[in-house]
């Protein structure tokens, strides 16, 4: 167990360093998530007079929760790309050599995209607040929301390790991006499930992301609604995800790491 | 060979090879489309605001494709640009005959080419799926001129940022720049109902916005004399400053090598 959490350290102190010394690492990653929440909250505040719209502390609070979400999963992405540039450099199959316990290479990217996660996500509920964003929620409902925040960043950093332990290229990028962009964007992202056309309310019915999105916005609103459910979504795609990746990491050892 | 024999030439080649990279021309022409269609099925309710302009938020939003579009047009053609420079094929075009203004405009041809694609496959899809245009086929000929003078426009930006640094990975940072034009523009609510006052105020002082509204104007309103002044106004000011920069840096990098 000490072997594994001292690998994990190594490698997420690495990976938060390599992060917040590198601009062009850091800056994508919190520019976009602002950039949607001021495009998305800022322009179209007025669907908040759509007839049937009635999210009780605004449209900015609708959105935030959306953003929130939204920028954990691509901070699991975004580490996903960093653990593609170990592999082509060949610092993975360095570090392969040197951990005594392997699982612990996973736990550190974990950590890494955490801690780049939670540094945009102050950022980011700092600039809502200041934009006047209200809250309905308690210490406890925000406590959750952060929470179910995690897990969705830990969903999508097994899925993109999975993915880049896999293919260990860069080129397989769009591979880990796609289906999570392709995933937040087929759910109810600019009004409610009620108010969603026909078609993509029907698609947005099976998609897990929208128990996530519904549950958060009912904590920030103050109200929770299917937060026990959106937990146990969470939690078993966490589950799910991790087999995936560290199914990724036997293939990369069997492959001799790249 | 004479200049427009060098243009045809360049043009050719820059077609080709766009051609020849699937991900340089199925992008432009899928993702537009597959963000209208979210865009519209997510907005649809919106239509219900007092003062919308259509009850179709599809037809109201079909002119977002065009610019975005126009955007991936751009950067390819920037990167392919800077392909060239990054390695020598720029150098050893100078050591030819080829005048500069060929190689610039044999490679925008290339791009208002791939702009004129795009814009009848946009315009196509809208059609089928129950989109219809205001201002007739006429109208929807001045969509194209329009959309192919946007791409210009964009393109000579593209090819500045190419010839200015000569390298792909600064032309493929100008993408985001350019996305946050687009999203803070009226793309997605007319300006008189985008409530916030700022961003009303970033988003009519953002070119994009006029451009959108053109093309839209043509689809769901008909012929709006002030809209297509300001859309095809913009277009051409803008088409001016990038092809006027982009042939001093072109001159620059030329006399560089």
């Amino acid at each position: 167990m000490s072997a594994t959490l001292s690998v994990a350290w190594a490698v997420g102190w690495r990976m938060l360093h390599k992060n917040f010394t590198t601009p062009s690492l850091l800056l994508p990653g919190l520019a976009f998530p602002l950039f949607f929440f001021t495009a998305f909250a800022g322009g179209l505040s007025r669907v908040n007079d759509v007839p049937g719209f009635d999210f009780p502390v605004g449209y900015t609070a609708f959105q935030f929760v959306f953003v929130l979400l939204q920028s954990a999963a691509f901070a699991g992405v975004f580490t996903g790309f960093g653990i593609v540039g170990d592999f082509e450099s060949g610092f993975a199959r360095r570090l392969m050599i040197a951990a005594p316990d392997r699982r612990g290479i996973l736990l550190g990217y974990a950590i890494g995209a955490l801690g780049r996660w939670t540094f945009t996500a102050t950022v980011l509920t700092a600039v809502a607040l200041a934009a006047g964003m209200e809250v309905g929620g308690n210490g406890v409902d925000l406590f959750a929301l952060y929470t179910l925040a995690i897990l969705v960043n830990a969903c999508g950093l097994l899925w993109s390790a999975g993915i880049a332990m896999r293919l260990r290229t860069l080129q397989a990028a769009p591979l880990m991006q796609l289906p999570i962009f392709l995933s937040l964007f087929f759910a109810p992202v600019f009004v409610p499930l009620s108010l969603l056309a026909n078609w993509l309310q029907f698609i947005a019915h099976g998609n897990p992301v929208t128990l996530l999105l519904e549950a958060g916005r009912s904590l920030i609103a103050g109200s929770p609604t299917h937060v026990a459910y959106a937990f146990a979504l969470a939690l078993a795609l966490v589950v799910a995800f991790f087999v995936w990746a560290m199914r990724g990491l036997r293939k990369a050892e069997a492959a001799g790491a790249g | 060979m004479n200049l427009g024999a060098q243009v045809l030439s360049l043009a050719k080649r820059s077609v080709v090879r766009t051609i020849r990279q699937p991900a340089n021309w199925i992008t432009p022409l899928i993702f537009p489309l597959a963000l209208m269609a979210v865009n519209a099925g997510g907005l649809d309710s919106a239509t219900a605001l007092p003062g919308f302009p259509s009850d179709s938020f599809l037809a109201f939003f079909l002119a977002f494709p065009f610019i975005q579009g126009a955007l991936f047009a751009t950067v390819n053609a920037g990167v392919d640009l800077a392909r060239d420079i990054q390695t020598g094929f720029l150098n050893r075009l100078s050591l030819t005959p080829m005048r500069g203004a060929a190689l610039l405009f044999g490679h925008l041809g290339g791009v208002i080419v791939m702009g004129f694609v795009q814009a009848v496959w946009y315009l196509t899809v809208g059609l089928l799926v129950g989109v219809s245009i205001a201002s007739g086929v006429l109208g929807a000929l001045v969509i194209f001129v329009l959309a192919v003078l946007i791409v210009l426009a964009f393109g000579s930006f593209g090819a500045l940022a190419a010839l200015r640094t000569g390298s792909t990975e600064a032309v493929h940072s100008l993408f985001p720049v350019f996305f946050v034009f687009l999203f803070i523009s009226s793309m997605n609510l007319p300006r008189n109902l985008i409530e916030t006052d700022w961003f009303r105020t970033a988003a009519s002082l953002n070119p994009v916005s006029y451009l959108i509204e053109a093309i839209r104007s043509l689809i769901i309103v008909g012929w709006d004399p002030e809209a297509l002044a300001l859309g095809f106004g913009t277009a051409i000011v803008l088409a001016i400053i990038g092809l006027t920069l982009s042939s001093f840096a072109l001159r620059e990098r030329l006399a560089r090598t």
